[in-house]
């Protein structure tokens, strides 16, 4: 066995390049909405529903599967969080345990 | 870069969201020696995943009856399974798919060194889900609380899905037990030969891992080597009374005092061997594993040359 200075170099011949990333949501039964499973692989979106029914879908876990790649999915600054999400926390008249209604009614 | 003040408090913050046991996510800001170790950790578990395959892929062929090969097929496709979710758990850290192959490959990360013993008879079958599979998922159901959280997701789906692995290995083993003569011996050996490379699976004692501190201040590992390992022996013992199988350790004895059972001491030097590159299977792994990376090469290129030319002929319409 030859050291590192006689391995070829796989990344220019084989991983020049990887397939595009995709984001599999998967619907687990008809009712439910689509719920984000996790990510892979592929060169293209037929191929990407394939490995996705072979990876997320081995124990009858969905009747249905939406793939979207992954450049495609736009996500808030996580940094952002405070600003971004704070304002309704000083709303407490948006949830119904605001109001004081009589406790023998049905409201 | 020197350190600066900012890099001190932001590392305040994230070991104060840590202790205050909020999930880090993909684009959290964190330590750069947080995101290598997870990278490192992420990737070997990943490994193990995909050249697990291979010593249980090896009985594919010579499975006794239909029923345990759909079995063991379905049990080394989950292994893939693992393998891809790990992976793609690493990914978000920022390094890529294909390097990961590529550092596998050239040897420069590791993967678990159990899957450098051989699979010698069907009974090895057996006793790698009972043993090797019970001594993962004991590991694994701690990491299910690990602080990132892209790694505990992935743990979550994988511990579902592999309880079934460590039973059909068990059952295997009581059918083979409950056998002949020859097949109550031949399961009897496998236990002799994979029962300490099991116990090693949950790495050097406490003593002599130096890594552990700085990882349960991270809570990137929840539950000490030494420990995950006491609770895998007591879990195991009354299982192999169950199979009317030996565990081959003379020194193993229930400890009232303590609450657990005791057990001889571990070879470690057969460890660092084996870690180091000489157990039976390890050249032998890593050819494999290249041979399916090289012959694969066309197919990947083959599929991304299709989809460049229908991206220019969809443009081009």
């Amino acid at each position: 066995m030859g050291g590192p200075a006689e391995q070829p170099d796989f990344r220019s011949v084989s991983h020049a390049e990887d397939w595009p990333l995709w984001e599999v949501f998967i619907r687990g039964r008809r009712g439910l909405s689509h719920q984000h499973v996790g990510s892979l692989h592929a060169p293209d979106p037929e191929l990407a529903l394939q490995n996705a029914r072979d990876l997320y879908t081995r124990r009858g876990e969905g009747v249905s599967i939406w793939v979207v790649r992954s450049t495609e999915v736009h996500a808030s600054d996580p940094d952002d969080q405070g600003p971004l999400f704070d304002p309704p926390s000083d709303k407490a008249y948006r949830h119904p345990t605001f109001y004081t209604v009589p406790e023998d009614l049905q409201l | 870069m020197p350190p600066t003040n900012s890099d001190e408090s932001r590392n305040l913050a994230f070991q104060q969201a840590i202790d205050a046991d909020r999930t880090v996510e993909p684009r959290d800001w964190m330590p750069e020696r947080y995101r290598s170790t997870m990278i490192r950790q992420i990737a070997q578990h990943a490994h193990s995943e995909i050249i697990g395959m291979q010593p249980e892929g090896n009985w594919i062929t010579r499975a006794p009856s239909l029923r345990r090969k759909a079995i063991l097929l379905a049990k080394v496709q989950d292994e893939a399974g693992h393998g891809l979710y790990l992976y793609a758990a690493a990914e978000t850290l920022g390094v890529g798919r294909g390097e990961l192959t590529e550092l596998l490959i050239t040897g420069r990360q590791k993967y678990s060194s159990i899957f450098n013993y051989p699979t010698q008879t069907w009974a090895d079958v057996g006793a790698i889900g009972w043993l090797v599979d019970g001594a993962a998922i004991t590991n694994q159901l701690a990491l299910t609380k690990t602080s990132y959280g892209p790694y505990a997701r992935a743990m979550v789906r994988i511990c579902r899905e592999e309880s079934f692995h460590q039973r059909q290995g068990f059952e295997l083993l009581s059918e083979l037990s409950r056998g002949t003569v020859a097949q109550h011996e031949m399961a009897q050996d496998a236990v002799n030969r994979w029962w300490w490379p099991a116990l090693m699976m949950f790495g050097p004692p406490d003593t002599e891992s130096p890594n552990t501190a700085q990882s349960m201040a991270w809570k990137i590992k929840r539950v000490s080597n030494d420990e995950l390992r006491q609770r895998f022996v007591d879990m195991t013992v009354p299982q192999a009374q169950a199979l009317a199988l030996d565990l081959p350790d003379p020194q193993l004895r229930w400890n009232e005092a303590r609450g657990h059972y005791d057990f001889g001491p571990i070879d470690w030097e057969e460890f660092r061997q084996v870690v180091g590159g000489h157990g039976a299977c390890n050249a032998q792994r890593i050819a494999v594993r290249r041979a399916a990376d090289e012959d694969g090469a066309w197919v990947r290129e083959a599929a991304r040359a299709w989809e460049v030319r229908q991206n220019s002929r969809t443009s081009a319409a």
